[in-house]
């Protein structure tokens, strides 16, 4: 059965990596619904999250494709259930629809967004959650039309309780060293 | 090795590099990017010797043939641009077959980089996914670390092609030289311990199968565990088939060697894959011209897969005991834990198998009785004359079959061909590789009429270089494989396949190779005879039947035990 997976991918910082790393998916025509790069906790190790929708038995072989390449340290999935995840959103609105009504202060209010700044001619406001909350307040803001709207790339934090990376780099060290 | 530093060009740092790498050859073609490394090669010409090939292509074929030879990675130099893309049909051929190579590309001065300047080409882009690693280098700096880099990942673990793309300007810089050989890379593991408890629930299910068999691929080549696959199978008893790529690990004389798996393989191997009761699947990665119809494909059995590459199991077929790790040491572990056993009655059933494949197919190929020429004779006769001491370097297509089938192997590391990608053009120039590996040993390149045109220009290699190469050219003015299918599954409607041929003794003349042509039977072995003996290369071309058929055969998308005699 097709759902949503989120690949965690811990990687070294190397040019062409990203490129190395979408050919995984391009190469069997998986689409990449989001993605997100940065630096991890430790210093130079970075991690993209990945998310695409296929079933267990695919994204299990795209994550050992994925580990095989060279600069990658550690590739894990999991399912949506498995994760604490939140995507960011900003909505540009004009700000003349906020003198009108306390419509658009309600639905902030409601919503657990923010307001990030105001201009005389438009006002951004932030929220971040899962896809359908930051797609269920668009569709709400744009009653007074939203002049831009963006959204981020999943973040994803698992549920054990400390990031295990620091210790599969010791493990990983020692690995290498008893291999000499 | 740590010596005092000294100064030198980038260009000098790669030659010096190679040395320490202990390159002996490189296959190349110089141009506008990569001369300052090609300046620095001329002061070397001592120490490596450079093959000029007729085209990069035959650069990187040639350097695979001399790495499936040797086992240490083959390295070729291309300029470029053009020079660059030339070399990538055979890097992709590199990277499906698991063969080491190094390939160094000039690049444009590092400023000029993604301006459109001349002879660029985004080659980093281009080899990715055809490349195991492949890394820019824009400072000389940064020589020595990628090419040790390079070799220790080309050559360890499941092994592959990586690319360096060099810029100009970092091939004119200068650095102080030192080198370290790779030792480790963090995020690489390229090897994991056996698991011994995987070995122990292995060896269970080895002791208690009725009919088991034995799947071996190159992986047992690469790993050089031939001699402990031959103890597996002695101590176990288990009939053992090879894949392509996996042909003359084991002696074909071997009284369990059962035979090829596959489209065209033996007609035992094929029908007991769905048999047997347990499959034992090792250095293997159960390409689709192996299983036939995968849902179709071993049903019966238990398998056990040993393979380096975690990736490969449970990619195709489900394992239900997986030992990752090095084929020499997991076959080593296996063999401690099994018992002695035999399994008399079931090998006899590969036997009965063989006669029946022997009396409707092989008796026809290799002692025909019509009057045209068969590729199975030919085969067979220059296997005999050469004592089944040669290496078989073939091209793609029929022949390529038929070689396999027919040609005998007393020694591992004897064959050249390719196997995932199907490359035609490849065996003229990797049987140069070939060659220059094993001077002493004799070379036949067996060849279509088809793929012979793709790279003929390396008999000017092989001439400049007088590379005694034996080539067999099976010339039947078809792409025969092609016309196969066309026969067999689109009515015989024979779309382009058939080829004008020009004369080629005369071709090979041209380039001052020595060679004859044969058209009828009675002359073969005459032929074949002066072309063993004869010193220097040599192009014997036989004229087979135009429309014959390798069979068995496996139409594409039936199962294993759908394999047809004839047709």
């Amino acid at each position: 059965m097709k759902q949503e997976y989120n690949i965690t991918v811990f990687s070294e910082n190397h040019i062409g990596l990203l490129a190395r790393i979408t050919i995984v998916f391009t190469r069997r025509k998986i689409n990449i619904e989001s993605l997100t790069v940065s630096e991890s906790a430790i210093a130079g190790v970075y991690k993209f999250t990945i998310v695409i929708k296929v079933n267990e038995d695919q994204v299990k072989k795209v994550v050992a494709q994925i580990e095989k390449i060279v600069d990658v340290l550690k590739a894990f999935y999991h399912t949506n259930q498995e994760l604490i995840y939140q995507e960011i959103a900003l909505y540009k609105v004009p700000t003349e629809a906020l003198y009108d009504s306390d419509q658009i202060e309600n639905i902030v209010r409601n919503s657990g967004a923010r307001i990030l700044e105001i201009t005389r001619e438009f006002t951004v406001i932030e929220k971040t959650g899962h896809k359908d909350e930051t797609q269920a307040l668009f569709e709400q803001l744009n009653q007074f039309k939203v002049m831009q709207f963006i959204r981020s790339g999943r973040v994803a934090l698992t549920r054990d309780p400390i990031e295990r990376l620091s210790e599969f780099l010791k493990e990983r060290d020692a690995f290498l060293n008893s291999m000499d | 090795m740590n010596k005092e530093p000294m100064k030198v060009t980038g260009s000098e740092a790669v030659i010096l590099s190679l040395l320490e790498e202990g390159v002996e050859i490189i296959f190349g073609y110089p141009g506008g990017a990569i001369m300052p490394i090609y300046d620095a090669l001329y002061d070397y010409d001592k120490k490596i010797t450079h093959i000029l090939t007729r085209h990069e292509q035959g650069a990187a074929h040639a350097a695979e043939g001399y790495a499936k030879i040797t086992g240490k990675a083959g390295v070729c130099f291309a300029t470029s641009g053009p020079g660059a893309t030339n070399l990538i049909t055979g890097i992709a051929d590199a990277m499906i077959d698991s063969i080491p190579m190094v390939c160094i590309t000039g690049q444009v001065a590092s400023p000029l980089l993604g301006t459109d300047a001349f002879q660029e080409s985004d080659v980093i882009g281009i080899s990715m996914p055809v490349t195991k690693w492949n890394y820019q280098i824009t400072t000389p700096e940064e020589i020595p670390n990628a090419i040790a880099q390079a070799f220790y990942i080309a050559q360890s673990g499941r092994p592959g092609p990586v690319l360096l793309d060099i810029t100009k300007d970092a091939q004119f810089g200068e650095l102080e030289f030192n080198y370290k050989k790779c030792k480790k890379i963090r995020s690489y593991v390229h090897e994991t311990p056996v698991d011994p408890f995987k070995v122990k629930e292995a060896a269970e299910l080895i002791d208690k199968a009725k009919k088991p068999m034995l799947l071996f691929g190159q992986g047992v080549i690469i790993s050089n565990a031939e001699e402990e696959l031959k103890n597996f199978i002695d101590k176990t008893g288990i009939p053992a088939a090879w894949t392509l790529l996996g042909l003359s690990a084991l002696p074909t004389s071997h009284p369990l060697n059962v035979g090829m798996l596959g489209m065209h393989g033996n007609y035992g191997p094929n029908v007991k894959t769905n048999e047997a009761d347990l499959i034992i699947a090792v250095g293997m990665r159960f390409d689709d011209r192996v299983t036939g119809k995968v849902s179709a494909y071993a049903r019966d059995a238990k398998v056990i897969h040993l393979d380096i590459d975690h990736a490969e199991i449970n990619k195709i077929i489900k394992a239900d005991v997986a030992i990752i790790g090095d084929a020499k040491k997991s076959l080593k572990m296996l063999t401690d834990n099994c018992k002695n056993n035999e399994h008399k009655k079931w090998l006899s059933e590969f036997n009965k198998a063989y006669d029946t494949e022997f009396e409707k197919v092989i008796d026809k190929d290799i002692n025909p009785t019509k009057s045209g020429l068969t590729m199975g004779e030919v085969i067979s006769k220059v296997s005999e004359q050469t004592k089944n001491e040669a290496i078989l370097v073939t091209d793609v297509g029929q022949h390529q079959m038929v070689a396999a089938r027919y040609f005998k192997f007393n020694h591992s590391k004897s064959l050249v061909t390719s196997g995932g990608l199907g490359t035609m053009g490849y065996g003229l120039p990797a049987s140069m590789g070939a060659q220059l590996a094993a001077p002493d040993r004799t070379v036949v390149a067996v060849i279509g009429d088809g793929g012979f045109q793709m790279t003929i220009q390396e008999l000017g290699t092989i001439a400049q270089n007088k590379l005694p190469i034996k080539i067999v050219l099976l010339n039947n003015n078809f792409l025969g494989m092609v016309r196969q299918w066309q026969q067999l599954f689109f009515e015989k409607r024979y779309s382009f396949t058939e080829l004008v041929n020009p004369d080629f003794l005369m071709i090979a003349k041209g380039f001052g190779i020595n060679g004859q042509k044969v058209t009828s039977r009675e002359d073969l072995d005459t032929a074949v005879k002066e072309m063993v003996e004869f010193d220097g290369p040599y192009l014997l071309e036989v004229v087979v039947e135009k429309e014959d058929n390798v069979f068995p055969m496996v139409p594409s998308g039936a199962s294993v035990s759908h394999i047809l005699l004839e047709p």
